[in-house]
């Protein structure tokens, strides 16, 4: 029994292709907590960034500088009354919530955060991951039509139609790097999500920059559909509060909608994980091979300490300019404890067992953060697409420039 | 309990594609029946890997290829339906019966 | 790698398939028969999983139980009226129909029994690690012509499906 567990620290594949079923249950549980965690903070992460770049301050009052706000926002939701319109059906009622959560929290078996750290590696992981995020659609159009009014339905089926529309897209733009994946020397590419990053370390450039600007093209077309995909601003049309009485979840009321609102940020991780794998190297630090060598993995080594370390200076900086006031003696000791807290854990990044492991993890999640920075970023940006525009820039822009994309990354992968 | 042998496969596709033409031959609902026409073609394909594991790839080749013909036939399929739906508010197949003398 | 609990995992996907196919057939709302194809659908994508043929699941996720079945829905909440539901569901010759579909069964289970020797079971070597290689170059190697001709018919469909589905030609 104890040797099935540690049977497994030696080994150098996925807990799910060695078939350790513990491991895989630890992973599982991992990433679990680790979404929970990571879609707690894009709450209150896109509130306050939102509210920043409005020239405003967002929430300040929950905890300090809003730092409870989430967890109120939680627990609000909890105790609201669960509400079931008069003719709903209510099985279709109840599955819609669940199946969108399923599909958005099963893709994440196979996002890699480094080259054996992901549940399992499949042979068609790419496939998996967007036959199981199209499942979603599924989800969105049982809770338009079992909620039995016409704004719900409408959003459902508007929101449905646009991300087929946009899966297309996505489908042709990720076809495009898998091609890139198979110009080694035996010429067989892989759909797997570890192989992929493993051709980009193999060929020594990130797919994002090979046959410039091919591999860009592609890379901005996915990132274009990734964003319509997940309903996120600007393509955010069926769910906007201002046009559709927020469209398919309208009749939702209290957990069941903060499953939805789950399912949505776990799916915006999920699409950006493939991005990141797919384009931007996975879980390779930036520059492996032109800033090489033993001194260069050092200072590479030493940012994930120094990140936080960053974050813990800049809490103690906001703990120092808190009114001097009575009433936010509490808030000031929080916010005193969480930047303790931060920097705890930047000394902990610095030693150099836990340093050498967190490398791969680091990078993977840095550059999935830059991911959500930019959809944050698009919802205070952008204005929103009217449906037919959005339709039109689907069908008869994007498809045609991933169509030339393909052909002509095929071209390029047989001249050189 | 016995291995699980390619018998059981076989025995499972069997089930279903019975289901199939159960559904097709006793419902009245257009839909229902083109769900149990899918429910057959699923049958079909489950014989097909099943044997790939015994004779080779090809098998799940001749499967790709139903599932993609399955997506053509639905969409016409239903097209029809659609366009049937319109002349006629029924999707009751005893009352498809306008060439009837 | 051998797989785990192959046995329990079969009986219970053929069990989540075939009481999905039968929910088909039965329910009467035409919704909950495509909800339970859906979950028909995904039972045999496990299915294909333990047959080591995971590019065929992952094809029958993404197309069947997550493009089909959309269409079905759309076609379903467009056609769905309130009378088709409260209507007899089963059509008059529904005995010749159930007696039709018993022979036929008793047939298959007549070839299983009679014909145990047809059906061997010597499994190929088929790693998991490289099905869709292995698919890939059969399908753009011996099945190249017929690739084409199913993209060209995918086409004529969509033409097909647009057409008769406009209001106006």
């Amino acid at each position: 029994m104890l040797d099935y567990i540690t049977s497994y620290l030696k080994s150098d594949t996925t807990p799910g292709s060695a078939g350790n079923l513990f491991w895989a249950f630890v992973y599982i549980v991992l990433i679990f907590l680790g979404l929970s965690v990571a879609v707690i903070a894009m709450n209150w992460l896109e509130r306050k960034i939102l509210a920043h770049m409005q020239v405003r301050l967002g929430p300040m009052r929950v905890g300090p500088h809003g730092l409870l706000q989430p967890i109120a926002d939680a627990l609000k939701l909890l105790i609201k009354e669960d509400i079931m319109p008069a003719e709903a059906d209510p099985f279709v009622f109840w599955v819609a919530p669940v199946l969108v959560v399923i599909t958005a929290f099963t893709v994440f078996i196979v996002v890699p955060f480094g080259p054996t750290h992901a549940v399992t590696d499949m042979n068609i992981g790419v496939l998996f991951m967007l036959g199981v995020s199209s499942l979603s659609v599924l989800g969105v159009v049982m809770a338009g039509w079992a909620s039995n009014s016409h704004y719900p339905l409408m959003g459902a089926l508007r929101s449905s139609a646009q991300m087929v529309s946009y899966e297309i897209a996505m489908g042709l733009a990720v076809v495009s790097a898998v091609l890139m994946t198979s110009l080694n020397k035996e010429g067989t590419g892989t759909l797997s999500m570890i192989g992929i990053v493993q051709a980009q370390q193999a060929q020594q450039t990130w797919f994002i920059f090979k046959f410039f600007p091919l591999g860009l093209i592609a890379f901005f077309i996915f990132a274009v559909a990734m964003v319509a995909e997940t309903n996120r601003a600007p393509f955010d049309l069926p769910e906007a509060e201002s046009e559709l009485t927020a469209g398919f979840h309208t009749e939702y009321s209290g957990f069941r909608w903060s499953l939805f609102f789950l399912a949505e940020y776990s799916a915006m991780i999920a699409v950006s994980s493939i991005a990141v794998t797919l384009w931007l190297g996975g879980w390779m630090r930036p520059f492996p091979n032109g800033l090489s060598g033993e001194t260069w993995d050092l200072v590479f080594s030493l940012i994930p300490g120094l990140t936080f370390l960053l974050l813990a200076a800049i809490t103690f900086y906001s703990t120092a300019r808190m009114p001097r006031h009575p009433y936010f003696k509490v808030q000031t000791i929080g916010l005193g404890g969480f930047g303790a807290v931060l920097a705890l854990i930047g000394v902990v990044l610095f030693i150099p067992p836990v340093r050498d492991r967190i490398q791969d993890i680091f990078w993977f999640i840095a550059k999935v953060a830059v991911f959500m920075y930019m959809y944050i970023w698009y919802r205070g940006t952008f204005p929103r697409y009217r449906f037919d525009q959005l339709m039109k820039v689907g069908w008869k822009v994007l498809l045609p420039i991933g169509l030339a994309v393909l052909i002509l990354t095929a071209i390029a992968g047989v001249m050189f | 309990m016995a291995p699980i042998t390619t018998l059981h496969y076989l025995v499972v596709a069997a089930a279903l594609f019975v289901l199939g033409v159960i559904g097709v031959l006793t419902r009245r609902n257009v839909v229902i029946i083109l769900m149990s026409i899918e429910l057959i073609l699923n049958a079909v394909n489950l014989n097909l890997v099943a044997f790939s594991r015994i004779w080779g790839l090809h098998g799940q080749i001749f499967a790709i290829f139903v599932i993609t013909d399955a997506a053509a036939e639905a969409a016409v399929g239903l097209g029809i339906l659609i366009a049937f739906f319109r002349n006629k508010e029924t999707v009751n197949v005893d009352e498809i019966d306008l060439l009837k003398w | 790698m051998m797989p785990v609990a192959t046995t329990f995992f079969f009986y219970f996907l053929a069990a989540v398939t075939v009481i999905s196919g039968a929910g088909v057939i039965l329910r009467k709302n035409a919704i909950h028969s495509a909800l339970a194809l859906i979950v028909a659908l995904l039972g045999q994508a496990g299915l294909y999983l333990m047959l080591y043929a995971p590019f065929v699941a992952g094809v029958q996720i993404i197309l069947y139980a997550g493009g089909i079945m959309v269409l079905f829905l759309f076609v379903i909440m467009l056609v769905n009226i309130e009378k088709a539901q409260k209507e007899e569901q089963f059509n008059k010759q529904w005995l010749v129909g159930l007696a039709a579909a018993v022979a036929l069964g008793a047939l298959f289970v007549l070839v299983y029994v009679k014909g145990r020797a047809l059906f061997p079971d010597r499994a190929i070597q088929m790693p998991e690690q490289s099905n869709t290689q292995q698919v890939a170059v059969l399908l753009y190697g011996n099945y190249m012509f017929a690739f084409e001709i199913a993209s060209l018919l995918l086409l004529v469909a969509i033409i097909g499906a647009v057409v008769m589905a406009k209001k106006r030609i």
